[in-house]
C-alpha cells in the first residue's frame, strides 16, 4: 500500500467541476509533482488536502489515516506541511517568529505552564529554537533570522515559507509553484534544497510547479492534468512528450483538427 | 548603536534583553514604588487610573492588537468583572477570593462571546460585540436584586488579609503590582506558542491552519484572556470610584479603549501603556484646554469625545505605529545619526497574496 493515496478525488464549485475523478498515489520518499496549464485544478488538490474544502467524492488517504475525517488544523497534526503560491508569512514578524510558528503542533505545553513560564515551558522553547535553527541551517537563511516578513524579497520569503513548512517536521511536504518568482539562480538552489529535502531529511515532496527544467530535474514521477482531469502519470521525460499533455499546452495542432 | 552580541538561544527569550533595558526599567519601577512619599492624593488617584486603564489596555491590546479582532464590547467586561466583583464582596467573600473569581468569571463571559467571532470578521465583530455590550447593559439596569439597577451599587473597600487598603497611596500600591503581574502574563504568553498563535491568527488565518493551529480554541483564548484582564480592570475600577452604576460602562468607555490601543500603537505591549498614559491623562488636558479657550468652543457640550475622535482619526492617518512607533523612530534616528533619511520609514507594499479560500 502507497504512502499516500488519492483516489477518484471529485469537487464542483456551482457549475464548474474543479477536479474530476483524479486519482493517484505517492510512494514514500518520493519527490512528486503535478503539473498542468492554469486553472487546471492543481492548487485545488492541494487545497483538497489541506482540507479547506471538502471533497464531493472520492478519498485521500496518509498511511492508514482518512484525511477527509480531519479538521484543517488537525492535517498538520498528521504530517502534512504545505506552502501557498504566493505566499502565506505573518507579515508583521520576524522569520524567527515565523518559523517557530511553524513549531506549533509539536508543543506539548498547557496555557497554564506558558502562562507562568514554567521550566517546562522554557525547555520546550529551546528545543522549537533548535529545531528552527537547524532548518535555518539547511537553507541559508542566517542573514535573516531577526529581519521582519515585511522587508524581504520576494525569493527570501518563499524560502522562509519552506522553512516555516519544514519546521512542522512533516512527513509529507506540499510545495505550491515554490519557484515561481524566483530568478534562475534561486531556483537552482531551490531544486538542491529540495533534494536535500527528500534525500537528507527523507521527507516526502509533492509539488506543483510550472518550471518544467525544475520538474525534470527534481521528480520522480509527474503528474499531468487539464480543466480538472487527468491526464498522465509517468517519469518527467514521458509525460512532457506525451500528446495531450502537449495538446493542453499548446493547444491543437493544425492537421490533427 | 547598541549591538547586542548573542551567544545563548536564552537571550531571545528572556523578558529584559539587555542591561539597559534591566536599569531603564528598574529605574522606572523604583520611582513609581517611591511615588506615594512625594505625590499627593490627587496625583496618585490619576496614576492609579492610568494603571487600571493599563491592565484594559492590555486585555484589549492581546484581543486587537496581536489577535486582530476587533471589539467595542470591553466595556462589558469591564463591567461584569466589577459588578461580580462588588457583589462578592457584597455577599461577605474575602477580596483575594472575590477578585480571582470575578475575573476567571469575566473570562468565561468572554470565551463564549469569541463563538460570534469564529464567523465574523472585522466591522461584523465589531457591530456584535457592540450588540453584546447593549445587551450587558441592559441585563445590569434590570437585574435589579444583584446589580442594583439604574441606582447602581456601593463598593466596599478593599481589605487583603484583614489589611484595610483605604490610603490612595496603598490602593496606588495594589495598582502597580496587578499592572505589573498582568504585564508579565501577557510577555510570558507572547513568547510562548499560545501567545504566537494569536499572532498567526492575526497575519493570516489560512496559514495558520496549514501550521496545526486551532482558529476556534486560539480566538476563544484571547477573547477568555483578554476579557479577565479586562474583567479585573473593572473590579479595580469598581473600588477606585467606590460606587458604580451602569452610566459608568457606556460605549464611550469602550471606545476610549479602542483609541488607547490605536494611539499607543497597536500590537505592542509598550503600546497599552504609553496609550493608558494618554488617554488617563487626556481629560485633564481637555479641561486646561478649556479654560483658556473662548467660551464659544471652550463650552461646547460634547468637546471631550470630540477631541477622542478627532486625536483617533489623526493616529489613523498619519501615526498608525502610535506613539510607541513614533518613538521608536525617533530612537532609530539618534542611534543611526547621521543615515537616517527621510525614506528609511517608508510604508512598504505588500505583495500579492493567496486568493482567500474560506
Amino acid at each position: 500500500m502507497s504512502f499516500f493515496r488519492a483516489s477518484n478525488l471529485c469537487l464542483s464549485f456551482g457549475g464548474i467541476r474543479a477536479v474530476q475523478d483524479v486519482s493517484f498515489e505517492v510512494e514514500k520518499g518520493e519527490v512528486f509533482s503535478i503539473i498542468g496549464p492554469n486553472g487546471a485544478g492543481k492548487t485545488t488538490v492541494f487545497n483538497l488536502i489541506s482540507q479547506f474544502y471538502d471533497l464531493d467524492s472520492g478519498s485521500l488517504h496518509l498511511g492508514e489515516t482518512d484525511l477527509g475525517k480531519l479538521q484543517a488544523h488537525d492535517v498538520a497534526n498528521v504530517g502534512i506541511a504545505r506552502t501557498f503560491q504566493n505566499t502565506e508569512l505573518f507579515e508583521h514578524e520576524t522569520v524567527l517568529q515565523n518559523l517557530l510558528i511553524g513549531c506549533h503542533v509539536n508543543r506539548r505545553s498547557g496555557l497554564f505552564s506558558e502562562l507562568l513560564h514554567l521550566p517546562g515551558a522554557r525547555k520546550q522553547e529551546l528545543e522549537f529554537r533548535q529545531t528552527v535553527e537547524d532548518v535555518i541551517d539547511l537553507v541559508d537563511l542566517q542573514a535573516y533570522r531577526y529581519q521582519s516578513i515585511g522587508s524581504l524579497s520576494y525569493g527570501v520569503r518563499k524560502m522562509v515559507e519552506i522553512a516555516r513548512a519544514l519546521c512542522v517536521k512533516p512527513r509529507l511536504l506540499l510545495l505550491d509553484e515554490p519557484a515561481s518568482g524566483l530568478n534562475p539562480e534561486e531556483t537552482d538552489d531551490l531544486s538542491f534544497w529540495i533534494e536535500d529535502i527528500s534525500q537528507d531529511l527523507g521527507i516526502t515532496v509533492l509539488m506543483v510547479e510550472h518550471d518544467m527544467s525544475l520538474v525534470s530535474r527534481v521528480s520522480n514521477r509527474v503528474l499531468a492534468m487539464s480543466e480538472g482531469k487527468l491526464i498522465t502519470i509517468g517519469n518527467p521525460g514521458e509525460v512532457q512528450r506525451h500528446p495531450e499533455v502537449l495538446e493542453a499546452y499548446l493547444g491543437q495542432s493544425e492537421d490533427a483538427a | 548603536m547598541r549591538f547586542i552580541f548573542k551567544t545563548q538561544y536564552e537571550q531571545d527569550i528572556s523578558l529584559l534583553k539587555h542591561r539597559g533595558q534591566l536599569f531603564w526599567y528598574g529605574l522606572l519601577l523604583a520611582v513609581l514604588i517611591a511615588a506615594p512619599l512625594f505625590l499627593d492624593r490627587f496625583y496618585l488617584g490619576e496614576i492609579s487610573f492610568v494603571f487600571i486603564y493599563a491592565i484594559a489596555g492590555l486585555g484589549l491590546m492581546l484581543l486587537t492588537g496581536f489577535t486582530g479582532q476587533v471589539s467595542l464590547g470591553h466595556a462589558a467586561f469591564l463591567a461584569i468583572g466589577a459588578y461580580a466583583h462588588a457583589y462578592m464582596l457584597s455577599k461577605g467573600l474575602a477580596f483575594v477570593v472575590a477578585l480571582p473569581t470575578a475575573m476567571i468569571l469575566t473570562g468565561i463571559v468572554g470565551a463564549i462571546v469569541a463563538i460570534p467571532a469564529l464567523r465574523l470578521v472585522g466591522i461584523y465583530l465589531a457591530i456584535a460585540t457592540l450588540a453584546f455590550l447593549i445587551i450587558v447593559e441592559q441585563i445590569i439596569i434590570r437585574w435589579v436584586s444583584v446589580t442594583g439597577g439604574g441606582r447602581g451599587m456601593l463598593v466596599p473597600p478593599v481589605e487583603i488579609f484583614g489589611l484595610a487598603v483605604a490610603t490612595p497611596g496603598r490602593f496606588f500600591y495594589l495598582c502597580l503590582a496587578l499592572l505589573i503581574v498582568a504585564l508579565i502574563f501577557v510577555m510570558n504568553l507572547l513568547r510562548a506558542p499560545s501567545g504566537r498563535a494569536m499572532i498567526a491568527v492575526r497575519d493570516s488565518e489560512i496559514a495558520a491552519r496549514s501550521m496545526g493551529i486551532n482558529l476556534a480554541k486560539t480566538k476563544a483564548t484571547s477573547f477568555g484572556i483578554s476579557a479577565a484582564l479586562t474583567g479585573l480592570a473593572g473590579a479595580l475600577m469598581a473600588h477606585h470610584t467606590g460606587y458604580i452604576s451602569p452610566e459608568a460602562f457606556t460605549l464611550t468607555i469602550s471606545i476610549q479603549l479602542l483609541l488607547l490601543i490605536v494611539v499607543g500603537g497597536l500590537g505592542s505591549i509598550h503600546g497599552a501603556i504609553l496609550g493608558a498614559i494618554f488617554v488617563g491623562f487626556l481629560p485633564q488636558g481637555i479641561a486646561l484646554l478649556r479654560d483658556t479657550l473662548p467660551p464659544a468652543i471652550g463650552e461646547v457640550p460634547g468637546l471631550e469625545p470630540g477631541v477622542f475622535g478627532l486625536i483617533l482619526i489623526l493616529f489613523l492617518l498619519f501615526e498608525p505605529h502610535g506613539i510607541y512607533g513614533q518613538w521608536l523612530k525617533v530612537r532609530q534616528f539618534f542611534s543611526e545619526f547621521p543615515l537616517y533619511r527621510r525614506a528609511t520609514n517608508k510604508r512598504q507594499k505588500t505583495y500579492l497574496r493567496t486568493e482567500r479560500v474560506r
